[in-house]
C-alpha cells in the first residue's frame, strides 16, 4: 500500500524519534510513505473565525501537492497537522464560497480529492490491528501503559470523526495488539493545556499534574500518546509527581509509534 | 455593571457574531461548557458567562476578561454544548478585536523563558503566537 505522507515541522526536530519509529515500523508492515513535495508548516491550529482564509494556504497546497503523487490517502502523525488538514480538507469539499478563493489565490484546482489520515486509522483500517498482532515479534506483556488522548485527533467531533469523543478506544485496542495492558484512568481525553505552556505554564502545569497523578495512581508505568506538544507538557511538568510517586517520580511519555517500533523489534 | 439596549444592540456585539459565525443568543445557559472546562478554575468569567455577557452587549467587559487568554481552544465544550454554540470560536472573535488594536499583542517572542525557547515544539511555539500574537 502506498500513500502520500506529510511529516510536519515537528517530527523534522523535537519529535524527530516520532518520524524515524513511523517510517521504520511502516516499513515493517510492507506500507510506502512518500513524502510531499515542498510542504510548508500547516499553521499548527485551524483558524477559529470566519475571516481567516490566509492561513489555509498552505494547508491546501500540501494536500494539491499530494494529489499529483496520485495516491488515495494522505498520512500525518501530528495530532495538530491531522486537526488542520482534516479540518481544512473538511471545509475546501464543503464550502463552495472558501473553495473559489482558495483556489483562486493558489492558481489550483484542489476539491478535496485526498483524503487525509493519521497513522493509527492506517493500522485500523488499512491493515488492521489483528494483522498488526501478527506481526509482533516483541510481545510488551506485562507493560501496563495509559492511553492519553488528548483533544486535536478527537474535536471538534463532526469535523474530525476519528473516534468516539467522550470515550474513545483506539488506544486501546492498539495496545491490546502489541500485547501490552491498557490502564484505565478518568483524564485520559482531558486536556493538557496546549499552548497555554508558552504563556501561561501555571494553568497547563495544573492541567498536566491531574493527567500525571490520575494515570500514576491508576497502575501506569509510562503514558502514550499521538502528539508532541502533549509530550511536551507531559514531561515538563513531572514534578507535579512528587505528590503521588516521591521526590524522584517519574513517568515516561512515549509516542505509539515507540511502541509500535519496539513490538516490532526494528 | 449596566446593562442598556444601546450595549445589547451595539456594533461590537455584531462584530462577535460575524467574526466567530455563531449566534450568542442561542445559549440558554445550561452551563455544561463551563461544568466541563479544564481550566474553568484559572478564569475571571466562566465559558457560559461569556455567552451571557455577549447578549447582554457587555464585550467591553469580556474584553478586560482573563479568560480570553486562558482558553487553551480544545474544544470539550462546544462538543457537550446542547446548542450547538462553539464557544472557543466566540472568544477568538474576544481575541482578534484586542490584537486587531495597535499594541494588542499577550506575547512577544522575549516573554519566553529560555528553557521554553529551546526545549518547546515547533507546534507549540507556532499555535502559542498564532493564537496570541497577530
Amino acid at each position: 500500500m502506498r500513500y502520500s505522507y506529510y511529516p510536519g515541522c515537528t517530527l523534522k526536530t523535537k519529535a524527530k524519534v516520532y518520524e524515524d519509529t513511523t517510517l521504520q515500523t511502516a516499513k515493517a508492515l510492507g506500507l510506502e510513505m512518500v513524502e510531499v513535495e515542498e510542504w510548508q508548516c500547516c499553521g499548527a491550529l485551524y483558524p477559529l473565525n470566519t475571516e481567516e482564509h490566509f492561513s489555509l494556504l498552505a494547508p491546501v497546497r500540501a494536500l494539491s501537492q499530494a494529489k499529483e503523487l496520485n495516491h488515495e490517502k494522505m498520512v500525518t502523525l501530528c495530532a495538530g497537522c491531522f486537526n488542520v488538514f482534516k479540518r481544512t480538507n473538511k471545509a475546501m469539499r464543503e464550502d463552495g464560497e472558501l473553495r473559489r478563493k482558495i483556489n483562486d489565490y493558489l492558481e489550483e484546482d484542489y476539491l478535496g480529492e485526498v483524503d487525509v489520515v493519521h497513522y493509527l486509522e492506517v493500522l485500523k483500517k488499512d491493515i488492521g490491528f489483528t494483522a498488526v498482532a501478527e506481526k509482533v515479534k516483541k510481545k510488551l506483556e506485562g507493560r501496563k501503559i495509559a492511553p492519553y488522548y488528548g483533544c486535536l485527533l478527537l474535536k471538534p467531533r463532526n469535523e474530525m470523526d476519528f473516534d468516539d469523543v467522550e470515550n474513545p478506544t483506539i488506544f486501546e485496542d492498539f495496545l491490546s495488539a502489541l500485547g501490552a495492558t491498557a490502564v484505565e484512568y478518568p483524564y485520559k481525553t482531558e486536556c493538557c493545556g496546549s499552548y497555554l505552556s508558552m504563556a501561561n505554564e501555571e494553568v497547563a502545569e495544573t492541567a498536566v499534574g491531574r493527567i500525571l497523578k490520575s494515570a500514576y495512581k491508576s497502575g501506569a508505568e509510562a503514558i502514550m500518546v499521538a502528539c508532541p506538544l502533549c509530550k511536551y507538557n507531559l514531561e515538563e511538568y513531572q514534578k507535579q509527581l512528587q505528590d503521588v510517586a516521591g521526590e524522584n517520580g517519574k513517568m515516561s511519555v512515549l509516542y505509539f509509534t515507540e511502541l509500535l517500533a519496539e513490538a516490532l523489534d526494528v | 455593571m449596566k446593562i442598556t439596549t444601546e450595549k445589547i444592540n451595539s456594533n461590537l456585539v455584531r462584530d462577535v457574531e460575524e467574526v466567530s459565525g455563531q449566534k450568542v443568543s442561542a445559549c440558554f445557559q445550561c452551563g455544561k461548557c463551563t461544568g466541563g472546562c479544564p481550566v474553568v478554575w484559572a478564569m475571571d468569567i466562566f465559558p457560559h458567562q461569556v455567552l451571557r455577557y455577549a447578549q447582554m452587549g457587555l464585550i467591553d467587559e469580556l474584553l478586560h476578561s482573563k479568560t480570553l487568554w486562558i482558553c487553551a481552544s480544545c474544544q470539550t465544550c462546544d462538543s457537550r454544548c446542547p446548542r450547538e454554540v462553539d464557544i472557543p470560536k466566540v472568544i477568538e472573535a474576544l481575541r482578534l478585536i484586542i490584537m486587531r488594536e495597535k499594541g494588542g499583542n499577550y506575547l512577544h517572542p522575549n516573554d519566553l523563558p529560555a528553557r521554553v525557547r529551546e526545549n518547546a515544539p515547533q507546534q507549540g511555539l507556532v499555535s502559542a503566537f498564532r493564537k496570541y500574537a497577530k
